[in-house]
């Protein structure tokens, strides 16, 4: 039983399947020890988008008002998707490396320097 | 005719439980089909305790009574300008918050308990219900009523009812409700009546009329007096339908434990908005959020527990969470309202250094370790003209609908991020209590309407940030943005020229 219902079997309306996004795909990122951003950005994003892309446009475009992000170098981030240690691929889709609906993109960039809570 | 009077209590009888009758023509699973299908037991009806002795007759003269005490207060207020006197103009974002988040949820309780007095089988408990769905529509018009005033005048109020149904963190209160209402009728009794007005209603109601009391809002504190005897039969009449389950069947307590662990926990969510309003919005502060809860929950409801105990009822599942967070939780949601406040009806600001202290003396063990060199930064920002507004829209709470801003039990520096994978898609929860509610029932929240997602799927006015907020009725620069530098903010600073003096006027303002 995977509600209470007064309806045997009664099934609701999935509000948020993949087809309902125009062929994007809800992803969520992350930048780890910067909650000035008071939590993840949720992103539509093809999946034939390149992780460069993602890397050096969007999450750049996002972070960028932080006056800390000059000096990052997301080369040497580290990444995790959807609760696993990610080694993207700069110039392969995200589609194509595990990057499906609603999958949550994490990075640290500061691993040891964390004065902004 | 030489009929005897009544006593008090043989006309109470007749008056409500002597109204029903037995029913002839259609079988009781027909007339009260919701009854049933919760899974809860009840044996005897007529073992229900009517927790306050009222017939509709004094009913009407006792509300009467305060309607009039009320509306002359409401004249009164606009009669003297009563805007000025408060403490200081951000003082009415926290009653933006209240006219867009609450009195449409009065509404809503309204409509359910109408509900509820047509459903449920008990005629003590439909009369009960009955009388609970007049106040609940009571309270809805007299804040409409006593708000309406100040909506003159000030900015954000002007379409509270269609904001409630579209903005984000407007959807935090109404999928709270539509949870609620969409429930069945034990259940919204456990939810409503007793989860939320008796056990956290001290927090919804100090913290707003206390609130503005202390700010000089005399008509709001009116309306919380005329209220106020309205909830303590509502807070009442929880605590006695649940203890009325209870008692009629041990099957029952599982269920009532699950909802209690429930709605417990979602209401806990929904007042972080309001602890985020004492702790930040009101200029003249009754108490800080921690020390509300200590005492309104861990101190009350630790006593209220203890008491159930007797029936196998324990402590609400994630009540040690609660306690855990309890130094984060405002300043992660005055975060979140920061970050977004370019798409919120109301306004945000610099936290001033006075009130950085107040926090600091409130909050020793987190605020100025975190919170203040992140306000500080802040500051700093909009001081070089680039007031900092988060560009990207936040990821949200699949169940309590708020975005994924609270962190780790222990650990506020990393945010709790948990997932539950159903019919092939992953559904993102900000908390193990929320995470639980979706579990059990994910055929429920899977249709959650989430605001973010909905932009992204094209059914908010449009693909940019005007389009939303056109769509939201929200004006822009006007309604939203930093209190700096606002039409609120300017108007309020040229009244006070004259009265209090230029020295004491604010007049910081800050690049949008």
């Amino acid at each position: 039983m995977a509600v209470t219902s007064i309806q045997p079997n009664y099934s609701g309306p999935f509000r948020d399947r993949v087809e309902n996004f125009h062929g994007n795909q809800l992803v969520y990122v992350h930048w780890e020890g910067h909650l000035n951003f008071c939590s993840a950005i949720a992103l539509a994003l093809p999946p034939e988008m390149p992780f460069r892309t993602l890397a050096e446009e969007v999450i750049a475009g996002l972070y960028g008002s932080d006056p800390q992000w000059a000096s990052v170098d997301l080369s040497r981030a580290r990444w995790m998707l959807d609760g696993v240690d990610w080694n993207p691929v700069p110039e392969r889709p995200i589609g194509e490396q595990q990057v499906g609906h609603k999958s949550l993109i994490r990075f640290w960039t500061d691993p040891v320097e964390n004065t902004r809570g | 005719m030489n009929a005897k009077k009544l006593t008090l209590k043989q006309k109470y009888i007749q008056s409500t439980r002597g109204l029903d009758w037995e029913y002839s023509y259609h079988s009781k699973e027909e007339i009260f089909p919701y009854a049933e299908y919760e899974g809860i037991k009840i044996h005897d009806w007529d073992a229900w305790e009517d927790p306050f002795k009222l017939t509709m007759d004094s009913y009407w003269r006792f509300q009467a009574e305060k309607e009039r005490k009320l509306y002359a207060v409401i004249d009164s207020v606009a009669q003297n300008s009563g805007q000025l006197g408060v403490t200081d103009a951000r003082y009415f974002n926290a009653v933006k918050l209240f006219i867009q988040g609450v009195t449409p949820l009065e509404y809503q309780a309204h409509r359910h308990f109408a509900h509820l007095a047509r459903h449920l089988p008990g005629a003590g408990l439909r009369v009960a219900a009955q009388m609970q769905s007049i106040d609940e529509l009571r309270h809805a018009q007299t804040q409409i009523h006593t708000i309406s005033h100040y909506n003159k005048f000030f900015d954000g109020m002007h379409d509270f009812a269609h904001m409630h149904d579209r903005l984000w963190y407007l959807s935090v209160p109404k999928s709270f409700f539509d949870d609620a209402t969409s429930a069945g009728p034990f259940e919204f009794m456990t939810a409503i009546s007793f989860a939320f007005e008796y056990v956290l209603t001290n927090l919804l109601f100090v913290p707003f009329m206390s609130g503005a009391a202390f700010n000089g809002d005399l008509a709001t504190v009116t309306f919380g007096f005329s209220a106020q005897s309205d909830e303590s039969r509502h807070m009442t009449l929880g605590l006695e339908a649940v203890r009325f389950m209870l008692e009629q069947d041990e099957a029952n307590v599982p269920i009532v434990q699950r909802w209690l662990d429930k709605w417990f926990w979602r209401g806990y969510r929904l007042l972080s908005l309001v602890g985020m309003m004492m702790d930040y919005m009101l200029p003249k502060k009754i108490m800080s959020w921690a020390e509300a809860w200590e005492m309104y929950y861990e101190e009350a409801g630790g006593a209220l527990f203890a008491d159930l105990a007797r029936y196998g009822i324990r402590e609400p599942k994630y009540a040690g969470v609660a306690k855990a967070e309890k130094d984060h939780l405002t300043h992660q949601v005055w975060t979140v309202f920061y970050n977004y406040t370019h798409a919120a009806a109301l306004h945000t600001w610099d936290i001033d250094d006075q009130h950085m202290d107040w926090l600091s003396e409130k909050y020793p063990n987190s605020f100025d370790r975190i919170y203040r060199p992140r306000y500080l930064a802040w500051r700093k920002q909009a001081a070089e003209g680039k007031r900092f507004y988060n560009n990207g829209l936040p990821q949200l709470c699949q169940v309590c609908q708020i975005p994924m801003a609270f962190t780790e039990p222990g650990d506020p520096s990393t945010v709790s991020f948990r997932v539950s994978e159903y019919a092939g898609d992953k559904f993102h929860t900000c908390s193990d209590g929320c995470k639980d509610i979706f579990d059990y029932e994910p055929e429920k929240y899977v249709q959650a309407w989430l605001p973010v997602h909905q932009i992204f799927q094209g059914n908010c006015g449009g693909a940019t940030i005007p389009e939303v907020l056109d769509w939201y009725h929200l004006k822009e620069g006007v309604d939203n943005l930093d209190y700096a530098g606002s039409p609120e903010q300017a108007m309020w600073n040229n009244w006070m020229v004259g009265r209090r003096g230029s020295d004491n006027l604010d007049t910081k303002t800050a690049a949008k």
